[in-house]
């Protein structure tokens, strides 16, 4: 570890919904979303969150941004505390960390052209000149791979594939290091998903730049995370490398996930985990241990006591009171 | 938005050129908006131009009181010898004004209001009881008090009329803010440090369009008919300007008598209300983006 701060730091980072009832808009419970969500991402690195749907994964990512205020917790980007800044005192900072969306149809304003859609973010701040923005539009459509020529037209004349990418090229236009990736490719045919994926990965050689990768697909993840964050129920429940991971997850969760996982060879033997029941409500989570409900190595301990997330021997964290 | 479609991106993937609209395409396509368009452009016209044409609508010759329609005076004279022909026309240019005036000043307020309530959701609660609070209310009760406590005049009838629309304005175009508010490419704006007032402008006001020009055609044709019931009670206009609802009014006495007089406001307002509502509809279709064909 060298002395320069985390690209994105957070820590204990919450968001509650509050579920309102009646006229008087009484506060009658609370869906805890994110529910105490600490990582730190290093210049140049991919940290990918996975974790089943519903589990708070954007939420954690849209938050980071501060598209979503957060309840409690921490946000620092590049050693910077940005989550108590107001909208006017946040804009500098929003240079820093761009997003790149899931849906690339609902992501693009259908009644921008390309150009302008990847120029918006420029004209956003007066010290970016006329002619530099030219000049950078016109690197940031050759980066992605878009044709120079294809700024006059609309999003709707674009494949799935070539959206995604000027989603990205307007991520890239004010030259963020942080990059957060809300499932880019989930939406996308399986063959450009191979494409945007290699061109993210490039364009971090290229430029240093550091992904905040949400996912819930093992393969994509496997190509393209350093380090991984399993999130169940609003909580990371493992934090490891790609590589410790993969080969020997720890917490009971983690195990079931990678077992779910396809492989591609049909023939190769795997032991399956299959889970029980259903992801409980984040709104009234169990006690305890919040996977504790379906874990099939649950103890009593489990139901009473909520693990901490704790560094393991081989510098993993995880949350469970069976790992040693 | 309309910047020329570079011949290059024509080439490959873009349908084959398609044929400028042509006006008689855009008739054969759109028959009830065309038949509405051109029925309110010929009234605007003959508005406008009255007094090139129709001759003198106050002037009151007790020698030729309740003529039938002739060579001389077209559509007969009232019960005071005035020219119906000139006053059917001069009414037209009260109408117009009211109808454009209202759907114009109720689409204006109404926007600014509804784009605020729409995207500060603090301001939303109060503003929305608010605009509940104004839709309780009347357009001619309105009016009348309005009139009683002031001098009765045109713009007094404007204002009363398009206090009780805003509302209704308000709501569309809050509805079309909420949904659009949460888009992603909205979020995206954000993220990119567009600032509140930018997004509005550029992301979100570009949705409202459609709807409003629909909605304005509706304002205007029930602000006309309520113009004209405000004239009938007396309560509007001042009484000695011609409108469609004082000659109702003032010649329905003589309904048996002199059918004219009443039939030929009568039928000019039904007029105008049905071209308003039938380019209202074929607006409706052609901007409806489940329909959306591209203009």
């Amino acid at each position: 570890m060298t002395a320069t701060p985390p690209a994105l730091e957070v820590s204990g980072l919450k968001k509650h919904f509050p579920v309102q009832k009646g006229l008087l808009k009484r506060t009658v419970a609370q869906v805890k979303a994110v529910d105490g969500v600490s990582f730190a991402i290093q210049p140049g690195e991919t940290l990918c969150l996975v974790g089943e749907s519903g589990c708070g994964k954007s939420t954690v990512a849209k938050v980071a941004l501060r598209l979503i205020e957060p309840t409690a917790g921490s946000i620092k980007l590049d050693g910077v505390e940005v989550s108590q800044l107001d909208a006017e005192a946040m804009r500098p900072f929003r240079k820093r960390i761009q997003i790149v969306f899931q849906d690339p149809y609902a992501s693009l304003n259908p009644r921008m052209t390309a150009g302008r859609i990847v120029s918006e973010p420029l004209e956003n701040y007066s010290d970016i000149s006329r002619a530099e923005r030219e000049e950078r539009m016109a690197l940031l459509f050759e980066k992605v791979g878009l044709r120079r020529d294809s700024m006059n037209r609309y999003p709707f004349e674009f494949s799935g594939g070539q959206r995604q990418r000027l989603g990205i090229a307007r991520a890239l236009a004010l030259e963020p290091k942080v990059i957060v990736a809300d499932e880019p490719v989930s939406a996308l045919d399986v063959s450009v998903q191979a494409q945007v994926l290699n061109l993210l990965m490039d364009l971090q050689e290229e430029f240093g730049l550091s992904y905040l990768f949400v996912s819930h697909d093992l393969g994509v993840v496997e190509h393209i995370g350093h380090r991984i964050a399993v999130m169940y129920l609003g909580k990371i429940v493992e934090l490891a490398t790609r590589e410790a991971l993969f080969a020997n997850p720890l917490h009971p969760y983690s195990r079931a996930l990678i077992s779910a996982a396809p492989m591609p060879n049909p023939r190769a033997k795997r032991e399956r985990i299959v889970l029980e029941g259903d992801v409980p409500s984040p709104m009234n989570p169990p006690s305890g241990c919040a996977f504790h409900t379906r874990c099939p190595f649950a103890i009593p301990r489990c139901r009473s006591e909520t693990p901490a997330l704790e560094p393991k021997p081989d510098g993993r964290l995880v949350a469970c009171h069976l790992v040693e | 938005m309309s910047a020329p479609v570079a011949p290059a991106a024509a080439s490959v993937t873009a349908p084959p050129p398609r044929a400028r609209p042509s006006f008689a395409r855009f008739l054969r396509r759109n028959p009830t908006m065309a038949l509405g368009g051109l029925i309110l452009i010929l009234l605007l016209v003959t508005a406008v131009a009255a007094p090139y044409f129709a001759g003198d609508p106050i002037s009151m010759t007790p020698a030729q009181r309740l003529k039938p329609p002739s060579a001389e005076f077209w559509f007969g004279t009232d019960h005071l010898g005035r020219d119906v022909f000139a006053r059917t026309v001069y009414g037209a240019r009260i109408s117009l004004l009211v109808g454009l005036s209202v759907a114009i000043f109720s689409i204006v307020v109404g926007l600014a209001i509804g784009l605020l309530a729409g995207y500060f959701r603090k301001v939303d609660a109060v503003v929305m009881r608010l605009m509940d609070g104004l839709m309780a209310i009347p357009a001619i009760l309105l009016a009348i008090a309005l009139v009683a406590l002031t001098k009765a005049s045109v713009f007094i009838v404007i204002v009363a009329i398009t206090i009780p629309e805003v509302p209704r304005v308000v709501r569309l175009v809050r509805a079309v803010v909420l949904s659009v508010r949460e888009a992603p490419y909205v979020e995206a704006a954000v993220a990119s440090g567009t600032r509140t007032l930018r997004i509005i402008r550029r992301h979100i006001l570009p949705n409202t369009i459609a709807p409003l020009i629909v909605q304005s055609t509706y304002i205007c044709a029930s602000a006309i008919l309520v113009e004209a019931a405000l004239s009938f009670l007396g309560a509007g206009t001042p009484p000695d300007v011609p409108t469609w609802g004082n000659m109702i009014a003032q010649s329905r006495l003589y309904l048996s008598v002199a059918p004219w007089t009443i039939f030929c406001p009568g039928i000019a307002l039904a007029t105008v209300v049905l071209a308003v509502n039938l380019l209202g509809d074929g607006l409706r279709d052609r901007l409806d983006p489940r329909l959306a064909r591209r203009m």
